[in-house]
């Protein structure tokens, strides 16, 4: 039995210690909004918070997150959270969706490390997070937006 | 269900929860005939629901329902917004609903059958749902008139309230349960363009928030009570199948629960997501090759290559090219590679199947239910008005979902075959499924000459395609005329361009390797095969890109040439292709009615282009929402410009596929996006597609910004194989 506490409640999972978080997240616990994309952290689709720090939870295996927090996007809070989500909204960031839930997320980690990220900060941040429908103008757009409204 | 008029152009029906309206269906189409039979009166009403577009809901709000998939090109708000202008609809008061799979309701009009594809969700419905949203006002004013004892002609609606000069005012939900008795008009009145409010207006997308949230709903978000997890292991040589397995480890995997050969490899049925994948690792399989392509990519490239010197089919002919490029005073030849592609949409392929008691419910990211449906039911052997298809929401496609073979839903299905009796199954495919699955973008070769006389004017065009077919052998055979599959080489016919003497051939090969429709189809890589080319002559023969290609446009290339001066306009084109350390290229083509032309921007980095800017002008018609359709000029751009840089499906030794994840096939990030800056053509056409046009120039475009800097021509992609090496 691992315990963890998700998006601010605490949880028990009784899966195998090597079962990645992404399926315990998913199967067990029934949290949908974290997409799987590549199984091998390449594409960022997958992206929870661990303990604070943005995380693939495809290569996280259960045991790893024993005693910790994980936030999830249906879990996000506060103004970074609430600043990006508005600004994916007015410009209509998403296409098909299903990368966004992990561009969300590290948006906000981004925001949250660097409150007024040039271009060069962007690239690095969200460089691991793959959008097949190259949404990336609009995400660039929505993450300044965002930190404007941060600013203001 | 107490009322019911049936007109022979439209429908209507009293659901429990307020008005519901339908409309009519092309005169031609498989729809019109089924639609009669759909609407007996004395049926259940809970199946007349679905039957229609629109619903009409006592607390106000329209749902409009969906008969295309939404997968991020913007159906389910375009199509909304239709209907919404003809019923003076408040924008707030839409929502959005897939359609379920219904032939005789949901047809596309262009297809005959219910499916989305070709970029057609819009130039089909442009009339049909406005007719659906006319319909609907008709009858809510009718309603109104009844009601209030006054002139329907009297009755104004706007922005959701209706309303009459003398100060009574309502909503629509106040009046769906009346409107329902009201007559549908046989031909409801459309408004006429300089009437819109909402068509030609950046109305907000209906899926945005869901999709932001994470509460988006797709096949793979789905878990039924007590399903099992379903991974196959599927062959990585194209046609190989099962010779025999040992799955005695995969057994004791916990949680796997058993482990059965279906047509399509070996099933490992699980708990778990968790316990499917180790189960499937620790599966034995022995494949039978004799049936498989076993040639390399560099094989079938060479083989490709000797019979487009052999010569093919004409598929178009003006004038006697061969002539032409015999009388020249200079020849160009080249000859250009284009490889296998993958979609690689970011959700894998995936079903949710359910069986009961002989009747099946489907949960799909389904791009022609039409063709999902007979399959899962002829498999299943069970009738299909046993099959229930709920279209999700998918994850992309890029023509992956559009499949004439129903390749997933037969999977699925038969994971529930052998399985035997009820139960519930979700087929997963990881990311290598889905990369060494096959349904490829054909590998391509153009083998081109061109003839150019003393002035440097172009006197000869020959252009041979060779790839496989995606029409032949398949259902959709019959769309092929005389043998000759269009898919394989449009856009290298009916160019824009005036030439003398012209001949396009194709040559078809076979293989085992699947092959689909990959975002732009042909257009993919004739659209750069053309465009690089004539880029070639027009240097060579001393004549400016943008001005060359207008002076060779023919008399009737107008929209063509519309978007072309437009581009150059926007980008400030002066004929300068290198300014210091950057490069302009530019090029223009149409594919599904819709006419794209690009500039771009490209320095050398390193010894590999790195695109700065794209500039877009797009004539698509009537530009029904210009935010999406930027969208889509931003992501078909982007999508494209990774595909020509890095991408390669290769077949490798004895036709073992190489890529199978990520990090071998490699995707556009953001830090390789341009910046993209569209404009839109102004135009009262009625509206063509969006997904895929803004794809085939940007390759083109890139390669003679390329050109212009380096001096090297890339005609073998992706430019990773060609270029810094």
């Amino acid at each position: 039995m691992i315990n963890f506490t998700l998006n601010g409640k605490e949880v028990s999972v009784d899966a195998p210690d090597d079962t990645p978080l992404l399926w315990v997240l998913r199967d067990d616990l029934r949290l949908t909004g974290t997409k799987f994309g590549c199984g091998i952290a390449q594409c960022g689709a997958c992206t929870v918070e661990l303990n604070g720090m943005t995380r693939r939870s495809c290569v996280t295996p259960l045991s790893m997150v024993e005693g910790s927090y994980v936030t999830t996007i249906e879990g996000v809070d506060g103004p970074e959270a609430k600043a990006v989500q508005a600004a994916w909204e007015a410009i209509d960031v998403p296409q098909c969706g299903w990368c966004q839930s992990g561009q969300v997320m590290s948006a906000m980690a981004l925001l949250r490390e660097i409150p007024n990220p040039t271009d060069e900060d962007i690239d690095n941040a969200m460089a691991g997070n793959i959008c097949r429908c190259a949404t990336y103008v609009r995400i660039r757009e929505a993450i300044k937006n965002a930190a404007k409204e941060l600013e203001g | 269900m107490t009322n019911l008029n049936l007109s022979r152009r439209g429908f209507l029906s009293t659901a429990s929860a307020g008005l519901v309206i339908g409309v009519v269906l092309p005169e031609r189409s498989r729809a019109q005939s089924g639609a009669a039979t759909a609407f007996d009166p004395a049926a259940d009403p809970a199946t007349f629901a679905p039957n229609a577009f629109v619903r009409v809901a006592p607390d106000d709000t329209v749902t409009v329902l969906i008969k295309h998939i939404e997968f991020g090109q913007g159906p389910n708000t375009g199509l909304a917004t239709l209907v919404a202008e003809e019923l003076d609809a408040d924008w707030s008061q839409m929502r959005a609903e897939s359609a379920p799979a219904n032939d005789e309701l949901y047809a596309n009009t262009l297809f005959g059958l219910q499916g989305t594809g070709g970029s057609t969700a819009m130039a089909n419905s442009y009339m049909q749902m406005r007719k659906a949203g006319a319909a609907a006002r008709a009858m809510l004013v009718d309603a109104a008139a009844a009601e209030w004892g006054v002139p329907a002609s009297e009755i104004t609606i706007s922005k959701g309230r209706i309303s009459h000069p003398n100060g009574t005012e309502a909503g629509f939900g106040a009046f769906a349960e009346k409107a329902a008795t009201m007559t549908a008009p046989a031909e409801p009145k459309l408004k006429e363009a300089k009437d819109f409010t909402l068509i030609g207006t950046d109305v907000p997308k209906l899926d945005t928030h869901a999709k932001t949230t994470g509460q988006a709903e797709y096949t793979m978000d789905v878990y039924r009570e007590g399903m099992e997890t379903v991974v196959v292991a599927h062959p990585d040589k194209m046609g190989a199948v099962v010779a025999s397995f040992d799955d005695t480890d995969a057994l004791k995997v916990p949680g796997v629960i058993a482990v059965r050969e279906i047509p399509q490899g070996v099933a490992v049925y699980a708990k778990t997501t968790g316990a499917a994948l180790k189960g499937r690792e620790a599966l034995q399989v022995k494949w039978d090759d004799s049936k498989a392509e076993t040639r390399s990519s560099a094989q079938i490239y060479a083989d490709f290559s000797r019979a487009a010197a052999e010569g093919g089919r004409a598929a178009e002919e003006v004038g006697d090219a061969m002539a032409g490029i015999d009388g020249a005073a200079q020849v160009i030849e080249a000859e250009f590679h284009f490889p296998y592609l993958a979609h690689a949409a970011l959700e894998p392929l995936d079903a949710v199947l359910e069986v009961t008691d002989g009747k099946a419910e489907l949960w799909m990211g389904s791009q022609f239910p039409s063709l999902d449906k007979p399959t899962l039911a002829a498999t299943l052997g069970i009738d299909p008005s046993e099959v229930q298809i709920n279209v999700m929401f998918a994850g992309g496609s890029f023509g992956r979902r559009a499949q004439p073979t129903a390749h997933v839903a037969a999977e699925v299905a038969e994971i529930a075959k052998a399985a035997g009796g009820n139960g519930s199954w979700k087929l997963l495919w990881t990311r290598e499924d889905d990369m060494i699955g096959g349904y490829y973008r054909p590998l391509t070769v153009h083998k081109m000459k061109g003839g150019l006389d003393a002035d440097g004017n172009i006197v000869g065009w020959h252009d041979v395609v060779v790839n496989q077919s995606i029409m032949a052998g398949g259902p959709m055979e019959g769309m092929m005329k005389d043998g000759m599959d269009p898919t394989s080489y449009e856009g290298a016919t009916k160019m824009p361009y005036d030439l003398p003497a012209l001949k396009v051939d194709w040559v078809r090969q076979d293989s085992p390797v699947s092959v689909l429709w990959w975002r732009s189809v042909g257009h993919s890589h004739t659209g750069y095969a053309t465009e690089v080319f004539l880029d070639q002559l027009l240097e060579v023969g001393g004549k400016d890109p943008v001005q060359g290609r207008l002076d060779l446009m023919k008399g009737d290339a107008g929209r063509d040439r519309g978007v072309l001066e437009k581009v150059a306009a926007l980008a400030g084109w002066d004929g300068t292709k290198v300014k210091g350390d950057r490069a302009y290229g530019v090029a223009v083509h149409e594919s599904f009615n819709t006419y794209v032309a690009q500039i771009v921007e490209v320095s050398d980095q390193g010894g590999f282009p790195k695109v700065h800017k794209i500039w877009c002008a797009v004539d698509c018609g009537v530009a029904v929402n210009p935010n999406v359709i930027r969208a889509q000029i931003e992501g078909g751009a982007g999508y494209g410009l990774g595909s020509v840089l890095f991408d390669e499906v290769t077949l490798g030794e004895g036709g073992t596929i190489m890529e199978r994840n990520f990090d071998t096939y490699r995707m556009l990030r953001i830090n390789e996006m341009p910046q993209v800056e569209v404009a839109i053509v102004q135009s009262d056409n009625d509206p063509t597609g969006i997904g895929e046009p803004g794809l085939p120039p940007v390759g083109p475009a890139v390669a003679n910004a390329w050109r212009a800097l380096t001096g090297q021509a890339v005609t073998k992609l992706p430019f990773t194989k060609s270029v810094g090496v």
